[in-house]
């Protein structure tokens, strides 16, 4: 097998707070390969946001990272600045959620693209205007646009922008955390389709992070859902989405109804409770105040993955109870 | 239904730009809403539809055409006004927004009945309004801060403060849109709770079509400040017929063939001639409409009547005329 483009060897991350240590990711594996697409799925404060921001070491500097974080088998805890600034952008890149935010008021846009390019590449003036206006004809941007500011563009345009600069470099890993939220739903169906567009062209590996399991199942292969920091369900979008043995994943499915289905017609569904608070932390399964099926071991015992089929597994005690049954 | 609660009668509200232009955010609409239903008003950003539900609340006049409610046109006097908005109680998008942080939930319930100089024992109207938007035991959230509740319980109190008033309507602008999936169907399910045991009627404004399919009654699709299609809520969102409709079901992830609409969505201050949809309509583009595409490109389609089941679309009406029966 050859090395994956990304790997997570049990990753925990831990937060130090005024109020003390806050694990917010407690042992993850998932490995990225190239081409491959993978969503991570989960609600704020799972933990999601946070292992994004590990691969590009993007953290605090108070914060904690156990266990490996390989990119292109190469530990990232352990690069010296150096070798992280030539990483970022060239090997992996993050599309930021809220594109408002990630882009500078006072700066045009072609001139934020061509940044990261003149950094990282040997190329100069003209090379680098070809290369922006390339970048802004694979987002479907007009090139008469490479000139205007941020607050000139619209919401769906500014996360075109975001798009190409992680594009600039030519990165064989895209982390995309939350790239559609603000958008409305077409423009959020134009962005998704680029971005599904781009990874096949190119190959990409692409580790893409939402709330939303429908737009995660749309453009990833492979989902992972996310509860108080560990993945709590793995496997092939279509089998998670649609036949989820986590209770926490059909709870995440139901909530994004299937219009047409008359089970959810005038029947919103929901899960009772909060999502929990990182450092403080249940008894057994973490999840077990909320769920539904929870019998009295789950207060007690945190179960690992369990196998459900060949390439999908869950951390759930039923999964085991129906296997034998 | 005959006992309408508030109702709209060609109202057109536009605002002043800097150019000394004007944008019509709401062109001629005729919306209904009656005692004991939900209707949800979708359509994407720019469409007027936030406008709209403000003026229907007297927070924005409209320059032509009239707004009413229980028959009787909306008061503009300040003693009227606040008559009127005890009746209709307005709940917004992001609930950390709505609350003081340095109220406690007590104060932030409180203030309504203390506005409205609502007789009665305040501790126990809070009290009660408390539990009927499903924070129990309320003594238990009495003293709280906003911060120290989450983004669901924090809905649950901005909601609870519109409840204690009594109102006869809610308006809820994006009312989960800022909250996480699993939270999302217990608010939902609690408006529809509120419908079956108070008879409260809301009007949802949304961009959301699975929330219309999980609460709404009936549907109204806007679309440049204008309803395009409206009806009740399982025939429109199963069997959309205005091509707009028909698009935004379509980009939906688990939709299997999908319209993307291109280019970014119609600025208001430059609505097109004829149909306001048609420089983006797939009909005309894909050549299905050449039987009406003079009259799409030069006359505007008659707004839908309030309460009509039907579209504003030439090419729609041409096939099965609007004049049913």
């Amino acid at each position: 097998m050859t090395t994956p483009l990304l790997e997570f060897r049990d990753t925990t991350i831990t937060y130090r707070g005024a109020l003390g240590a806050v694990p917010a990711v407690r042992g993850i594996n998932l490995s990225i390969g190239a081409g491959e697409t993978v969503g991570l799925a989960g609600e704020s404060g799972s933990g999601k946001s946070t292992l994004a921001m590990s691969v590009l070491r993007l953290l605090p500097s108070s914060t904690t990272i156990g266990g490996q974080i390989l990119l292109d088998g190469e530990d990232i805890t352990g690069m010296k600045w150096g070798r992280l600034r030539a990483v970022r952008w060239a090997d992996a890149s993050v599309v930021f959620q809220g594109a408002m935010h990630g882009l500078n008021p006072v700066r045009r846009i072609s001139d934020q693209i061509a940044e990261p390019i003149m950094v990282h590449g040997n190329e100069t003036g003209p090379a680098v205007d070809k290369k922006v206006r390339e970048l802004l004809d694979q987002v479907g941007l007009p090139k008469r646009r490479a000139d205007a500011y941020p607050h000139e563009l619209s919401g769906g345009q500014r996360q075109r922008v975001m798009i190409a600069m992680a594009l600039a470099c030519d990165p064989r890993l895209v982390i995309a955390d939350e790239p559609t939220t603000a958008l409305d739903v077409m423009i959020q169906a134009q962005v998704l389709d680029l971005l599904a567009a781009l990874v096949a062209e190119r190959g990409l590996g692409l580790l893409m992070i939402s709330h939303d399991l429908s737009v995660l199942a749309g453009t990833c292969e492979r989902l992972a859902v996310m509860y108080a920091g560990r993945i709590v369900e793995h496997g092939p979008s279509a089998e998670v989405v649609r036949d989820g043995k986590h209770p926490y994943t059909r709870a995440l499915s139901g909530a994004f109804p299937t219009i047409g289905d008359p089970a959810s017609r005038l029947a919103p569904s929901g899960l009772p409770g909060d999502p929990p608070d990182p450092s403080d932390l249940p008894s057994g399964c973490p999840f077990h105040p909320r769920c539904a099926s929870a019998i009295d071991e789950c207060s007690t015992i945190d179960v690992g993955p369990r196998p459900v089929t060949r390439d999908h597994d869950a951390a759930c005690v039923l999964v085991a109870a129906e296997a034998h049954a | 239904m005959n006992d309408v609660l508030l109702q709209t009668d060609d109202v057109h509200v536009g605002f002043a730009t800097p150019g000394g232009g004007r944008v019509r955010a709401v062109a001629g609409v005729n919306l209904d809403l009656h005692a004991g239903e939900i209707v949800a008003l979708v359509g994407e950003s720019g469409c007027g539809k936030s406008t709209l539900a403000r003026t229907l609340l007297g927070l924005h006049r409209p320059d032509q055409g009239s707004v009413s409610f229980e028959g009787a046109t909306l008061p503009t006097s300040v003693r009227g006004l606040r008559a009127f908005r005890r009746q209709v109680q307005l709940i917004l998008q992001d609930p950390t927004g709505a609350l003081n942080p340095r109220h406690s939930v007590y104060e932030a319930v409180a203030e309504g009945l203390r506005i409205h100089h609502v007789p009665g024992n305040e501790p126990e109207l809070v009290a009660d309004a408390l539990s009927r938007a499903g924070l129990r035991p309320p003594e238990r959230f009495l003293s709280l801060l906003p911060g120290e509740l989450s983004g669901g319980q924090r809905q649950r109190v901005v909601i609870a403060g519109a409840l204690a008033l009594q109102p006869r309507v809610l308006i809820a602008d994006e009312p989960v849109a800022s909250l996480d999936a699993s939270v999302r169907g217990e608010i939902l399910a609690l408006l529809l709770r509120l419908r079956d045991d108070l008879g409260l009627a809301s009007l949802v404004v949304t961009h959301d079509l699975g929330l219309a399919w999980n609460i709404a009654d009936r549907i109204a699709v806007m679309y440049l400040g204008r309803i395009v299609e409206s009806g009740p809520a399982p025939e429109v969102l199963t069997a959309p017929k205005h091509p707009y409709t028909k698009a935004l079901l379509s980009v939906l992830p688990e939709s299997p063939e999908r319209i993307v609409l291109t280019g970014e969505p119609p600025d208001p201050a430059r609505i097109p001639a004829g149909c306001r949809f048609h420089p983006r309509c797939p009909a005309l583009a894909s050549g299905a409409a050449d039987a009406v595409a003079d009259r799409c490109r030069t006359v505007d389609p008659t707004p839908l009547a309030a309460g009509e089941t039907g579209v504003a679309c030439h090419l729609v009406n041409q096939i099965e005329p609007a004049t049913t029966g």
